[in-house]
């Protein structure tokens, strides 16, 4: 084999979230009652778009999770020697991104770097000028080609995404669909609309990318698109692994401490409220320090360097989940204390139903929206989380492509006349779509789980 | 409501106990102070001399709880855990790394973040209520949809970009305001302006939002529909009757971030070079100073108890049927 796949700790994690809503997804469907608030949220118009976004998002973030460490070339009998660069299926379909490096910042669609460099021309004469990009419009001879140039790959590249899209659509509109459904109804216009742009404008990007740096290029010359699009993985798994480690935790203590009382909610409670008084930046700093300490007191631990930064990752993940369970938790054990009351649950105590049976089958299926809920609308606040706490440098590992980092990177720059503006506008925007996208879709979702909303 | 007062303060005190066993567990016992030595000094080549001088010097030379070497009452006094973490509750916070006491540091940055922090807590309460009753007095409009709307982009940018993009616009740009910095008396008024109008513009979004679902939860209730069968205006059913009765969700959340306010935002003060606890603290974590930290971490929690029984008070001031007891 010319490569090793690798499974990071992240990775595992990833799997398992899929696994968790593939299952999940395999039980709701056969259930008419819990299908039915999901067909609201289909219904919603705000939502289906923030879907095809958030999908977009989610797929490049999954193709950046199969990890592999390439196979260097055989040199002696050393045997198969496998590269310390770990990879992705991502890195590999772009490629021309990610090995399109510059020497330092250069501008969107710039030709020369952004800083004038001496040498010396074919009469000896030193000048000063601004040398030309290796890669970024490599193929034209100068400046005034560029626009059209541009113009003629970014409608070439839509033309062609147009017509992926429209070949998509057609498939979807002609595969089986429910009875009783009609075309229409199927593929709605607004949805036509935004798949086509959608594609339209992703096949634009998609050659130019391959010829111009359409965001520009970093301090060290790497392209800031691959930087966007690398830093979507860590935003996505710090705002879905934190999930696996806050759920788990205010479920079963904050089910437990409303079902039996007594001394177990008292300990349980005392439990959240040491952890929720103390101010959640301090905790996390204070915990992100020591486990600093330990992984750079433990270098053996890691074979390579992203498996160390990955290990940075999960733990800064648990160490968000641990301070924020508390307010589900809180959230859960009120609702018990109501459900408890309830005349079913009193007519399945007094048939001597087990605890542990009533709390399956009776309480917590009645608390699953609450959850939900909480889930979707937490996502988008751990993902501005992971930025500022990457600022403070107790995020994730300097090394690790994040939105934070870039933030960071750029910030120093900020002095500079004129100013360095593109690393900051790329992920200003990449996660300012993300979370926008992810606060619709989650408004969408509590609409249709509360109960309290009145539907008319 | 004094015997109140009592219980509660005394209900405190295990919390803080329990805070207190936290942050020792977290710094003492998941890494030993020979492990923080080792990385303070270089992780590779460190000689064992070097890590006891560190050690020494720190005061972290002695057993974590129990000192079995000692006679007495030392055996318990002679120990990190009551030196290091059971002082602070008589709020004996120690030495920082740089040798200077953390209690004077923290009263000296008091004032500097409350600069900040207080005028950015009224001037936004003031507003975020006002934009939210805006919107309630044109609920189901398309003024009232807009409103929403533009929350919910506000909310989707990130605290960063608040802070970088005012710092570019009116500083850089406009050369209104200097960058950052800080003067006291007066003169500090050109360096908070810019921090303050950020930290308000950059709470609209969500703030407002959350304002207006309890504004209209309580619109929906009987006595507004009662109010309005009396032939009271629409202001005045919204300015008497709703506000009033919002006020116990509102001061929930609110009430309980007043003392905080003290130890200032991370972010704000450290991008403005404002010398307060919050990028005291920022400096102690890039420095890895881990005594600052610790002492930091317990004065938050201590304050956050002292915002919860200023909650509770509170609740009897807005509503004569709350009663303490």
């Amino acid at each position: 084999m010319s490569f090793m796949p690798v499974m990071l700790w992240s990775d595992a994690l990833v799997f398992l979230i899929i696994a968790v809503l593939l299952a999940s997804a395999f039980v709701i469907r056969r259930r008419a009652h819990l299908l039915l608030p999901w067909r609201r949220v289909a219904n919603s118009r705000m939502a289906m778009v923030s879907l095809l976004i958030l999908s977009l998002f989610v797929l490049v973030g999954w193709l950046d999770t199969l990890h592999f460490r390439a196979a260097l070339p055989a040199q002696n009998s050393l045997g198969k020697v496998y590269s310390t660069e770990v990879l992705s299926v991502f890195d590999v379909l772009v490629t021309p991104l990610r090995t399109h490096t510059e020497k330092t910042y250069s501008a969107p669609f710039a030709l020369t770097l952004f800083a004038k460099e001496s040498f010396t021309d074919a009469e000896g004469q030193v000048r000063r000028d601004y040398p030309r990009l290796q890669f970024g419009g490599a193929h034209l001879s100068d400046e005034a080609q560029r626009g059209r140039d541009v113009l003629q790959r970014a409608s070439l590249g839509g033309l062609a995404g147009l017509l992926i899209g429209i070949l998509a659509c057609v498939a979807w509109a002609y595969l089986p669909r429910r009875s009783g459904q009609s075309l229409a109804q199927r593929c709605p216009i607004y949805a036509l609309v935004s798949v086509l742009l959608t594609t339209t404008l992703l096949g634009a990007v998609c050659n130019l990318a391959t010829v111009y740096h359409v965001l520009g290029t970093d301090k060290v010359g790497i392209d800031v698109l691959y930087l966007s699009l690398k830093s979507i993985r860590t935003g996505l798994i710090i705002g879905t692994v934190t999930t696996l480690v806050t759920l788990p935790l205010a479920l079963f203590l904050g089910v437990a401490a409303g079902y039996f009382r007594g001394w177990v909610d008292d300990v349980i409670q005392y439990v959240y409220t040491v952890l929720s008084s103390i101010p959640s930046v301090l905790l996390i700093a204070a915990a992100v320090l020591m486990m600093q300490v330990t992984i750079d007191t433990h270098p053996h631990w890691f074979a390579t360097s992203a498996s160390r930064a990955d290990l940075r990752l999960v733990f800064l993940c648990l160490i968000l989940g641990m301070t924020s369970w508390t307010g589900l938790c809180r959230l859960l054990r009120g609702e018990t204390l109501k459900l408890r009351e309830m005349e079913y649950i009193q007519a399945a105590q007094a048939f001597g139903v087990s605890d542990l049976r009533i709390l399956s089958r009776h309480i917590i299926p009645n608390v699953m929206h609450i959850i939900l809920i909480a889930v979707v609308m937490d996502f988008s606040g751990l993902v501005l989380a992971e930025a500022v706490l990457s600022y403070v440098g107790v995020g994730v590992d300097p090394s690790m492509i994040s939105f934070g980092t870039m933030i960071n990177g750029a910030r120093q720059e900020m002095g500079r006349e004129p100013m360095v503006w593109w690393s900051l506008a790329a992920a200003f925007w990449f996660m300012l779509v993300l979370v926008l996208a992810a606060n619709l879709f989650a408004d969408a979702v509590r609409d249709a789980f509360d109960p309290r909303m009145n539907r008319t | 409501m004094i015997a109140y007062l009592i219980r509660r303060i005394l209900y405190a005190i295990p919390i803080l106990i329990g805070v207190n066993l936290l942050t020792f567990a977290l710094f003492f016992v998941v890494n030993t102070p020979d492990d923080m030595a080792r990385m303070q000094l270089g992780v590779k080549r460190v000689t064992a001399d070097a890590i006891d001088k560190w050690k020494q010097q720190r005061g972290y030379d002695q057993p974590l709880m129990f000192n079995a070497s000692a006679a007495g009452t030392d055996t318990i006094t002679h120990t990190i855990f009551w030196q290091k973490s059971a002082s602070m509750f008589v709020l004996e916070f120690g030495y920082s790394d740089d040798g200077r006491s953390i209690g004077n540091e923290i009263v000296q940055r008091m004032t500097s973040s409350l600069a900040i922090a207080l005028p950015t807590f009224l001037i936004g309460l003031f507003a975020y209520v006002s934009f939210a009753l805006l919107m309630t007095l044109f609920r189901g409009t398309t003024l009232d949809m807009a409103g929403v709307a533009l929350c919910v982009f506000l909310m989707s940018v990130s605290g960063l970009f608040y802070i970088i993009g005012g710092q570019f616009l009116v500083s850089k740009l406009w050369h209104l305001v200097p960058i950052s910095g800080y003067a006291n008396g007066w003169e500090s008024c050109k360096f908070i302006v810019l921090p303050i109008v950020i930290g308000v513009v950059s709470g609209i979004g969500s703030s407002s939002r959350w304002y207006r679902t309890i504004f209209l939860e309580e619109m929906s209730k009987d006595y507004v529909r009662t109010a309005r069968a009396k032939g009271l205006s629409e202001l005045r059913v919204l300015f008497t009757h709703v506000l009033k009765n919002a006020m116990i969700p509102i001061l929930t959340g609110v009430v309980v971030v007043i003392p905080l306010l003290f130890m200032g935002s991370l972010l704000t003060e450290s991008f403005f070079g404002i010398p307060g606890l919050g990028s005291y603290t920022i400096d102690a974590i890039n420095a890895q100073d881990f005594s600052v930290v610790r002492a930091m971490v317990f004065l938050g929690s201590l304050l956050y108890i002292v915002g919860l029984i200023l909650t509770d008070i509170s609740y009897t001031l807005v509503d004569p049927r709350v009663r303490l007891s």
